[in-house]
């Protein structure tokens, strides 16, 4: 439930005005545009070890906003997003390694090689429905994890490294070398940091726009019946279709720039249920599925839960396995579901309101 | 004397939509009691209440005086109140018998109705037996739904809208049926659209409009004029 | 003869995926519910096994016929407990519950049981086989298939020959209408459940015996099932059965290609079903 704050802003020229915004999100955009800048300028002023957990706070909440636009808004629920992560791994590893690409521009090509993949990947899961939808993308996963074990140019079922000639000369290493003083090292990862900046501001305002717009109402309809949505004339599955592709885009810049600044890749890794799929569920769940800052939330303390327990091993998992099922049981909305119904702060509002002008506004 | 079934000032919500506004109702054993009204005037949902479908307050329903609204749909055909419900609502994937044989589930006591004496009353479920529910006609398939609820032996039986979407022919059927279950005993609250058919069939009758009773006596205390202000409330 | 015999292998090793596949058809039969955790929970049993028969020094089959009505009562308990909680409108919280429990049982293993790799034997048996036609057919895989085909012969009957099977397919037919019968569908559920365990645990112990396993085969053994079942038709029990043949018969054939090839032709057969026979062989009407 939202405030619905008149502001002065707002010509009443008619008695009705639909709007979206709300104060706080005004007063909020403003910061969210400060907070970025300072991210931006982060590198210059935060530690090494800072940037690696930033840098997968980036790439989490990316990964975990694109599953939640699947399954909190277009009812695809997926247990297979490793496979599209997996394969912008290895597209890059292949353009650098096999194509002689630069590391740096190979990441795009590699979101777009994934994400031309994910339309016949896409017709072939779409036949299924429901839970059988997210069976059917775990088994792709498996195949796409099975056949690349097979490519024996990039180490089969072990894996391989990037060689050092191939990331010791990537575009602008020098120059970022020479602004920050720092070894070349270092300067990747500035790069590497950046570019996972970029993706996460790339998901957030894409899943921000795509909510807003006419296609974020189009998808309340799906989730408030498929039929309905269709007999208003809503064409769901064409939508569903765009936002798999969207997100398999995504995951595959994710996948890109992950196995980039690790520089190794295997199989293994790159299909992983665990990292890919069970932590961004997680993520999801415990930030709020359904929002939009929800899953950055989610990410924030995935991390800091990781840095703190990961020691404990499986215990670990058992305690992010308890705690995700209590929260999907007893508060099913999550940290900013809850909030966000307590306080009625919205900071990234989706929903339209219908302000019946001057006489006192709509609640809903 | 008390009531067989008896509500009080029930009101029925579904979520915060309220349907039944505070109904006043009563059936006496024996009785055949039939509830007339327009789409959407609440009928229904009041025989959903009295089913246990959906929730309604412990004191607005008595069985035998005492208490038991709000207790669920199981619990409801198992002391002794069972419903036809609308639309029939067989289950698709099983045989006639099956059909039949699965509301023994909710037997609350033996007034001689099982599943040999359910064929002596619709002799072609016999026949049918082994068909898949689906495959029969709408007034044999209103005959296993009628069945299916007799077979627990109800003390009340609940029936939505039996005539809905039946030949005039299978609605003479059913009501031949229905008024053969009357004289074996059975109490019976009818919810009807079909004016005719229910007035023949009960006793006494209740008028629903807008979730309220609108009118409520004898079914021959009424004339034509006064029935229909009731259900069209002018 | 080589390859009557590949596929004579793939068949028997078919019985084992139908087993798989018998507990996870039924739930989802009865209550459209995918158990994420189905083979996990196969894993789980074999543990158990293992820890029964390696503690309180047991035959192994002995620990199975005590083990089977306490795997009942948990089944039992865990649908009637936990995912009867989660069922409703939308299939998101049951799916991610059962995802859950999958991740809390792998990590529970391994913090009992380590990462190591176990067997379960069942002593001589194990290497014996017999001559079928000229071909020497192992007595183990004989008797999984034998047992699968018992299991889903008790299954049908308990579904089309007895009142539980009435409720259980009136159940699936309409959780509303049953109740309107006098019947909680949500203890239909759990009865369900518990049936879906017995059936796994059953499963679990020739799992064990014909081939090692460790805290992480549990996924595997759920895709399988999974992919069993839709091949042979959802909520079709002897569809079950071939689908879990063609799916052993895949990647027996694969195997003998390229070892490294067995799981990848069971999956891509999978796939191909799907892009042809999307609702199997034996759909449900």
């Amino acid at each position: 439930m939202s405030q619905p704050i008149p502001t002065a802003a707002e010509p009443v020229a008619s008695r009705y005005t639909v709007r979206v915004a709300t104060r706080t999100s005004r007063i909020f955009t403003v910061i969210a545009l400060a907070l970025v800048v300072l991210l931006v300028f982060a590198p210059a002023f935060a530690s090494r070890p800072m940037l690696q957990d930033l840098i997968l706070v980036f790439l989490l909440a990316s990964l975990a906003l694109c599953w939640n636009l699947m399954a909190g808004y277009a009812g695809l629920i997926s247990v297979g997003q490793q496979a599209f992560v997996g394969l912008g791994g290895y597209a890059l590893f292949a353009l650098i390694i096999v194509g002689g690409f630069d590391p740096l521009l190979s990441i795009p090509f590699a979101a777009l090689i994934v994400a031309l993949l994910s339309i016949p990947v896409g017709s072939l899961v779409f036949r299924m429905q429901g839970a059988y939808f997210a069976v059917v993308t775990w088994v792709v996963a498996e195949v796409f994890r099975l056949l690349l074990a097979q490519w024996r140019e990039l180490g089969g079922g072990t894996g391989t490294s990037l060689p050092r000639s191939a990331t010791g000369d990537m575009f602008g290493l020098e120059f970022i070398s020479e602004l920050f003083g720092v070894r070349s090292a270092a300067a990747r990862e500035i790069i590497i940091y950046w570019a996972a900046l970029f993706t996460t501001v790339l998901v957030v305002g894409g899943c921000y726009y795509l909510l807003r717009s006419r296609v974020g109402l189009a998808l309340r309809a799906i989730k408030d019946g498929e039929v309905a949505a269709q007999s208003v004339g809503v064409s769901t599955t064409r939508i569903k279709f765009g936002i798999y592709v969207f997100a398999a885009f995504c995951a595959g810049l994710v996948g890109a720039i992950y196995f980039l600044q690790t520089s190794r890749i295997s199989p293994d890794a790159a299909f992983s249920l665990l990292d890919w799929t069970a932590y961004i569920i997680f993520i999801v769940v415990i930030g709020g599925l359904a929002t939009i800052e929800g899953p950055i939330i989610g990410a924030i303390l995935f991390v800091l839960l990781r840095n703190a327990l990961s020691g404990f091993g499986p215990w670990y998992l058992i305690v992010l396995g308890v705690l995700g099922i209590a929260v999907m049981l007893l508060a099913p909305k999550g940290i900013w579901g809850n909030f966000s119904q307590f306080t009625g702060i919205h900071l990234f509002p989706t929903r339209r309101h219908l302000d019946i002008a001057p006489a006192k506004e709509q609640n809903k | 004397m008390t009531a067989l079934l008896e509500t009080k000032n029930l009101e029925v919500f579904y979520g915060d939509f309220q349907a039944v506004f505070g109904v006043d109702f009563h059936v006496n054993e024996g009785e055949t009691v039939a509830i007339i009204g327009a789409n959407g005037a609440g009928k229904s949902s009041f025989l959903k209440a009295l089913s246990g479908l959906v929730k309604s307050r412990p004191d607005g329903i008595l069985l035998d005086g005492k208490p038991v609204g709000g207790r669920p749909a199981f619990d409801m055909v198992k002391s002794g109140i069972a419903l036809v419900p609308e639309g029939r609502r067989l289950f698709p994937s099983m045989s006639v018998a099956d059909n039949l044989l699965m509301g023994e589930n909710g037997k609350s006591g033996d007034r001689g109705w099982n599943y040999e004496t359910i064929c002596d009353l619709f002799p072609i479920l016999r026949e049918r037996a082994d068909q898949l529910a689906p495959t029969l006609s709408g007034g044999q398939q209103q005959m296993v739904a009628i069945g299916r609820a007799l077979i627990s032996n109800p003390r009340v039986l609940l029936c939505d809208e039996i005539s809905l979407g039946l030949s005039p022919a299978a609605v003479k059927d059913v009501y031949a049926a229905i008024s053969e279950i009357k004289k074996r005993g059975t109490t019976i609250v009818i919810v009807e659209q079909d004016l005719n058919a229910a007035l023949s069939a009960a006793d006494r009758i209740y008028c629903f409009l807008e979730g309220k009773v609108s009118l409520a006596g004898r079914a021959d205390e009424f004339d034509r004029s006064q029935i229909l202000a009731a259900y069209f409330g002018s | 003869m080589e390859h009557l015999n590949t596929i004579v292998q793939g068949i028997l090793l078919g019985g084992l995926y139908a087993l798989y596949a018998a507990g996870l058809s039924l739930i989802f039969g009865v209550m459209r519910l995918i158990n994420l955790a189905h083979g996990d929970l196969i894993v789980l049993a074999a543990f158990v096994l293992l820890a029964m028969v390696t503690a309180l020094g047991l035959p192994l089959p002995i620990a199975l016929l005590i083990l089977l009505p306490f795997a009942f009562a948990l089944g039992w308990a865990l649908q009637r407990y936990l995912l009867n909680r989660t069922l409703g409108d939308d299939i998101l919280l049951p799916l991610l519950v059962t995802f859950g429990l999958q991740i809390l049982i792998q990590n529970g293993l391994l913090v009992a049981f380590s990462a190591d790799s176990r067997k379960l034997s069942l002593g001589a048996i194990e290497t014996q086989s017999v001559n079928i036609l000229g071909l020497s057919i192992g007595v183990v895989p004989l008797i999984t298939f034998a047992v699968a085909v018992i299991v889903l012969g008790a299954l049908s009957y308990i579904f089309y020959g007895t009142g539980l099977g009435r409720r259980l397919r009136a159940t699936s037919d309409s959780t509303e209408v049953v109740q309107l019968m006098g019947v909680n569908p949500r203890v239909v559920f759990a009865i369900a459940m518990g049936i879906s365990f017995v059936v796994l645990t059953i499963a679990a112990f020739f799992m064990g015996i014909r081939s090692n396993f460790d805290p992480s085969v549990g996924p595997a053994r759920l895709l399988y099932a999974f992919e069993a079942v839709v091949i042979g038709g959802l909520g079709s029990l002897w569809g079950t059965l071939a689908g879990g043949v063609i799916l052993g018969v895949a990647q027996a054939i694969g195997a003998r290609i390229n070892p490294e090839w067995q799981i990848l032709a069971g999956h891509l057969v999978f796939l191909v079903f799907i892009i042809f026979r999307p609702r199997g062989l034996f759909p449900k009407q």
